[in-house]
């Protein structure tokens, strides 16, 4: 069936995974559902001890199983130890058909590959990932269908019931005995666990993680022990090194920069850049830069920023130090900056992805986005982006919050340098849509910007300032004179993973790679 | 009739390492007036075979949106120059740019080949522009010859860092050294008629020394500067493009001076500035400025 963004979505894999197809991006306004809940054991006993020696035996005490779903969280990054650790005693017990639904993977979990091919791993659920995990579904070595979600779209999921966690492993830098858990001190500081809060409400089972036991009460917490069965002590849950480093030294990239600049001109060009305003940006060069540059206009216009939003950098940080912004309200912090700055600012504040994304709830955070900075890997003349999918066809990335942001904002940017080595980034046809091109307004290019011509009140804003302006269909025509217009990537007929839209609805899919056939 | 790119605007010239693609692939994006893709330094000794077929595939196959090509050659004293020379002609350079020159017969041994190369490559004949270096003390000494060289020339730039190496010292930071050589030069080319560049700036970090070098050239001047870095872009051409403010007072300065000159009046006052015939041809230059950087808004 041919879904909203013209993705034909096999009829065996709606009836395999039960799902919808993708009707547009707010198709789902109003609907309404039950939420999920989790089986729980009444607690009952004052004096319960919740403390457990080691991993084997806290997943015997949690009635692990074959066929399991496992909830993990990514606040770690790649310095994350807890999926392996985990997965490693699940292995050993040589228990099979584990389905994994983290809130993102990466690099650090490659030694799961090996589990995949044993059928130790047969489900991946993931905002994304890459690695040797990620080359392992695109080469059809996984037994189900991957399910790719973004931040929102995996809160939804749980607390709509879709995606029943039966245990969830949270890493908790520090915890008491009783499972309070906080994200900051210890050795393992990771700023927040917005990720791990839905899993702490709607898993049957919730077992802490530290490296890092506190003397009770570990408040305020960000996970409370009302929520958790289990606290099990390791000598490390990460390595701090590839949690968080230093803030990225600002880009001199002028390449970087230009679009920086182009993109700080769309902003500061419509009404939405006033008093008050709220913004969102990734970790990219050229957002920060975007970032800093904005920064400098606010201080000379007298302009605060009412809310930042989102996964959280040292500039934006910078920009609440100075009072140029109210409050920084966080999901994720991606350096030490970040870090140190919701320890000690009393206007930086932790919340959870339901909070943040969840497309179902009663209000998210990015609803009330004026401003989402975004990257994209590809973008077609749709304004369809892709950020999951290399354009090899490989998995290698990640929707993260990249569709709830988009969705939420009044003027979602999206910035790509026209080309990556011998890739156009603007093309007819992304080869995933992971993001629908409705909700993406603005494309940020070094060869010139384009408006989405669905926003025609954007173009009047922009159309007098100096930006180059054209056509998305010119940008796609400058990047196919320079390099070329790419052959599509080969795919064999199997799918093996589904890109689910915000409400559960299938965007498209992901088909096995297979080696290219040259014609003769 | 001389070639009629040969007093473009040249306010910016960016050198590039014609080795390396991702340098030369798309430069026109930052803008600059003109590109110099260098065979020369940059190059290592064993790899001008490799920098040549680059380069030469550049200028067939790269669009470069109207950003002069100007390529760097080797020096005469090497055994690369000729064939440098070749691939230039062949590929369809705008400029050559002479390293080394010491005189006016090496332009005339450059014009030569270029000649020649027109011929064998079928290129309209004198449609290859030159410009000279000067790299010595010597050569800095001839500027005034070198500049009346050839009609092919189209102006030339001071190498500070050869240059003050021949002059026993080094580049301090305070210009003190090449003070001399960038007096004497600018003076030999407005009186052949033709431009003058500074040299390059290094120091990427100080971008705020790198602007008031580029102010100095400017007052002195210059036509540009050349660039290692596309960051320098901007600042020079901020520096070297008028302000509205000088716009529009050049503008009722040559208003002015044509009327006035219809009543029989040869100096008056203009916003409380004596204004009399000798203001004109620097106004012009203004306004011609002013259009040539893309500016202009007026009807001269």
């Amino acid at each position: 069936m041919i879904n909203a963004v013209g993705r034909d979505i096999p009829e065996e894999v709606l009836k395999a995974t039960g799902k919808d197809i993708f009707k547009g991006a707010y198709a789902n306004a109003g609907v309404e559902y039950q939420k999920g809940a989790p089986r729980v054991r009444a607690n009952g006993d004052p004096n319960r001890d919740k403390q457990v020696s080691s991993i084997a035996e806290v997943l015997k005490l949690c009635g692990i199983r074959d066929g399991m779903t496992l909830g993990f969280h990514h606040h770690f990054r790649e310095g994350d130890y807890v999926v392996n650790m985990v997965m490693e005693e699940i292995h050993r017990m040589g228990i099979k058909d584990i389905t994994i639904c983290a809130s993102s993977l990466g690099k650090a979990h490659d030694p799961l590959l090996p589990m995949i091919e044993d059928g130790t791993i047969t489900g991946i659920e993931s905002s994304g990932v890459r690695g040797k995990i990620g080359e392992a579904i695109s080469t059809g070595k996984l037994k189900n269908i991957a399910v790719m979600r973004s931040h929102g779209g995996r809160v939804r999921a749980v607390e709509a019931g879709e995606v029943h966690l039966d245990i969830s492993f949270i890493g908790a830098p520090t915890c008491d005995k009783c499972g309070n858990m906080r994200a900051n001190g210890g050795k393992s500081d990771c700023g927040v666990l917005s990720y791990a809060m839905v899993d702490a409400q709607y898993a049957d089972k919730v077992v802490a993680i530290t490296d890092c036991l506190v003397p009770f009460p570990n408040i305020p917490a960000s996970i409370s022990m009302i929520d958790v069965d289990y606290v099990v002590v390791v000598d490390e849950i990460g390595n701090p090194a590839k949690i968080a480093s230093g803030a990225a030294k600002p880009t001199t990239d002028l390449r970087k920069l230009k679009m920086a600049d182009y993109c700080t001109q769309v902003v500061v060009n419509t009404p939405y850049f006033k008093d008050g305003f709220s913004y969102q940006t990734g970790v990219g060069g050229a957002s920060i830069a975007s970032t800093i540059s904005l920064g400098k206009i606010m201080e000379e216009r007298g302009i605060t920023m009412g809310l930042a939003l989102g996964g959280i950098t040292t500039p934006i940080c910078s920009l609440l130090e100075k009072g140029l912004i109210r409050k920084v309200v966080d999901t994720q912090d991606f350096d030490l900056g970040a870090i140190e700055s919701i320890k000690k600012n009393p206007n930086h504040i932790e919340i959870s992805g339901s909070e943040y994304a969840n497309p179902f709830n009663k209000g998210a955070y990015v609803n009330q986005l004026d401003f989402v900075i975004l990257a994209s890997l590809e973008v077609d003349v749709n304004f369809n982006c892709n950020v999951v999918v290399g354009s090899d066809g490989m998995i290698t990335g990640a929707q993260g919050g990249h569709p709830d942001t988009a969705a939420g904002a009044k003027c979602t940017i999206v910035i790509a340098p026209l080309l990556q080595g011998r890739i156009p980034a603007v093309c007819t046809n992304v080869t995933t849509v992971t993001t629908p091109g409705e909700t993406v307004d603005v494309v940020v290019t070094d060869y010139g910007v384009a408006v989405n011509p669905r926003r025609q009140d954007l173009m009047e804003c922009l159309k007098d300032t100096k930006l180059p302006l054209k056509t998305i269909e010119e940008l796609r025509d400058i990047a196919y004179s320079i390099v070329g217009e790419p052959e599509p990537v080969q795919f064999g007929d199997r799918v093996v993973g589904v890109i689910e839209a915000r409400d559960g609805s299938i965007i498209d899919v992901v088909r096995e790679i297979k080696t290219y056939e040259f014609q003769d | 009739m001389s070639h009629p790119n040969k007093k473009r605007l040249r306010r910016s010239m960016m050198f590039l390492n014609c080795q390396k693609p991702g340098l030369i692939k798309d430069p026109y994006i930052y803008k600059p007036d003109s590109i110099m893709l260098d065979l020369e330094d940059a190059v290592a000794e064993n790899q001008k075979d490799a920098a040549r077929y680059s380069l030469f595939h550049a200028l067939q196959e790269i669009d470069y949106r109207g950003v002069e090509r100007v390529v760097r050659i080797n020096g005469l004293d090497t055994p690369h120059w000729k064939e440098d020379i070749r691939v230039c002609v062949a590929g369809g350079a705008d400029v050559i740019r002479i390293a080394k020159t010491e005189c006016a017969q090496d332009v005339h041994t450059v014009e030569e080949h270029v000649l020649a190369a027109e011929k064998e490559f079928g290129r309209p004949e004198g449609s290859t522009l030159l410009m000279s270096a000067l790299e010595s003390c010597k050569g800095v000494l001839n500027a005034l010859e070198v500049c009346k060289s050839s009609d092919r020339l189209i102006g030339i730039a001071l190498s500070g860092g050869d240059y003050t190496k021949d002059l026993q010292t080094v580049i301090t930071g305070t210009g003190v050294e090449l003070q001399g050589a960038r007096q004497h030069m600018i003076m030999a080319a407005r009186a052949a008629g033709v431009q003058c560049w500074d040299t390059v700036f290094t120091n990427l970090d100080a971008m705020d020394v790198f602007e008031e070098e580029v102010k100095m050239i400017k007052m002195m001047g210059f036509d540009g500067k050349s660039l290692v870095n596309p960051r320098q872009i901007d600042i020079v051409h901020k520096v070297f493009t008028p302000t509205q403010k000088e716009i529009i007072f050049a503008e009722k300065v040559v208003k002015e001076i044509d009327e006035k000159k219809a009543l029989g009046i040869g100096v008056f006052t203009v916003d409380g500035k004596m204004i009399d015939i000798a203001f004109y041809d620097g106004a012009q230059r203004t306004i011609a400025l002013a259009k040539a950087s893309g500016v202009y808004e007026g009807d001269l």
